[in-house]
């Protein structure tokens, strides 16, 4: 179970839900993947067209939570208004604070998001900050009393895996509010990795929207961010440098 | 009376006069938008009542698909 503020959720796989092909396949993949928690933007709503699908109206919201992005904000004064907005719908109280810094780089605003979440935080949001994987900012964000951190292991929508797991792990290791790996994933090993390291649950999007088949890919990163957390709470081996020999060197039956 | 929408200037007809005759006009009643008016979200319960005037900045927004 994920617990994030005082809600527990059953899934560790956060879906977003974005770039999907057709409302069709994303529907069917939000089903498969299991995920109870989806992401959302804010945009401008195109009312000289109003008649264009909107996929949170195809959803049965009741069954999902609800965590809209600030995503579009490059300062801490757009990100608390995208909250003020997301919260005003009655839908959710839960806001992944997206503040970037870099545009090539789509990497997040440390001191934005920080001040971002001071002020969403004084008045009652459950916060789940996205942040590089920077130990010292999450150790300051929990301190602060966001719900989670949410460390891209590699920039957003570039697949590119964890580029470096030791930092992920550092997170791990010594925050005590839930860990979301987001950003940077690309494929189901990539899932199982940033899990079997400890981290509580997974973000991903463009992984599953961008795959040749969405569908078939949720599901795969489902099984895969279970197969992580399994492997976690097992306790896997220490790595050694030479081998072990797995079957037993005493009793070899050897022709003379 | 002029207003402006979503960064577009519009003319809407005399009998638009609050934030529930906008949502009317542009048949998004079944949408499920956040609406501003001037820099100020406007309480879903008061879309009936709460009055619009010449000048106006109105943005409405809504959730789209997003990671």
């Amino acid at each position: 179970m994920l617990k994030i503020g005082n809600q527990t959720f059953e899934s560790r796989f956060l879906l977003g839900t974005g770039k999907f092909p057709d409302f069709k396949i994303q529907k069917q993949a939000v089903e498969v993947s299991k995920a109870n928690i989806l992401t959302f933007a804010l945009r401008r709503m195109n009312v000289f067209q109003p008649d264009q699908p909107n996929f949170l109206e195809m959803l049965d919201v009741d069954k999902y939570t609800l965590l809209p992005n600030t995503a579009g904000a490059s300062t801490a004064e757009e990100a608390i208004r995208t909250a003020h907005l997301a919260k005003a719908s009655g839908l959710c109280d839960m806001v992944k604070v997206e503040i970037i810094g870099d545009s090539r780089t789509l990497l997040p605003d440390p001191i934005e998001t920080y001040k971002a979440c001071e002020v969403l935080l004084e008045e009652g949001f459950i916060l789940l900050p996205y942040i590089s994987d920077d130990l010292v900012l999450a150790k300051r964000l929990e301190a602060l009393g966001v719900h989670a951190v949410m460390p891209g292991v590699s920039p957003i929508g570039s697949g590119q895996g964890i580029l470096n797991p030791t930092q992920l792990q550092l997170i791990i290791e010594t925050i005590n509010i839930p860990v979301i790996v987001d950003a940077g994933i690309g494929s189901p090993a990539d899932a199982a990795l940033a899990m079997s390291l400890g981290a509580d649950g997974v973000l991903l999007n463009t992984a599953v929207s961008g795959a040749k088949d969405p569908v078939k890919m949720a599901n795969a990163m489902r099984l895969a961010i279970q197969a992580g957390r399994l492997g976690y709470e097992a306790g896997r081996i220490d790595k050694r440098e030479y081998a072990v020999p797995s079957s037993p060197v005493e009793g070899l039956s050897v022709s003379e | 009376m002029n207003v402006t929408i979503n960064g577009q200037d519009v003319q809407l007809p005399e009998h638009v006069r609050t934030i529930s005759g906008i949502r009317k006009h542009f048949n998004i009643e079944q949408a499920l938008t956040i609406i501003e008016q001037n820099k100020k979200i406007v309480d879903k319960n008061r879309y009936d009542s709460q009055p619009i005037s010449d000048g106006d900045r109105i943005e409405i927004v809504h959730f789209v698909g997003g990671g």
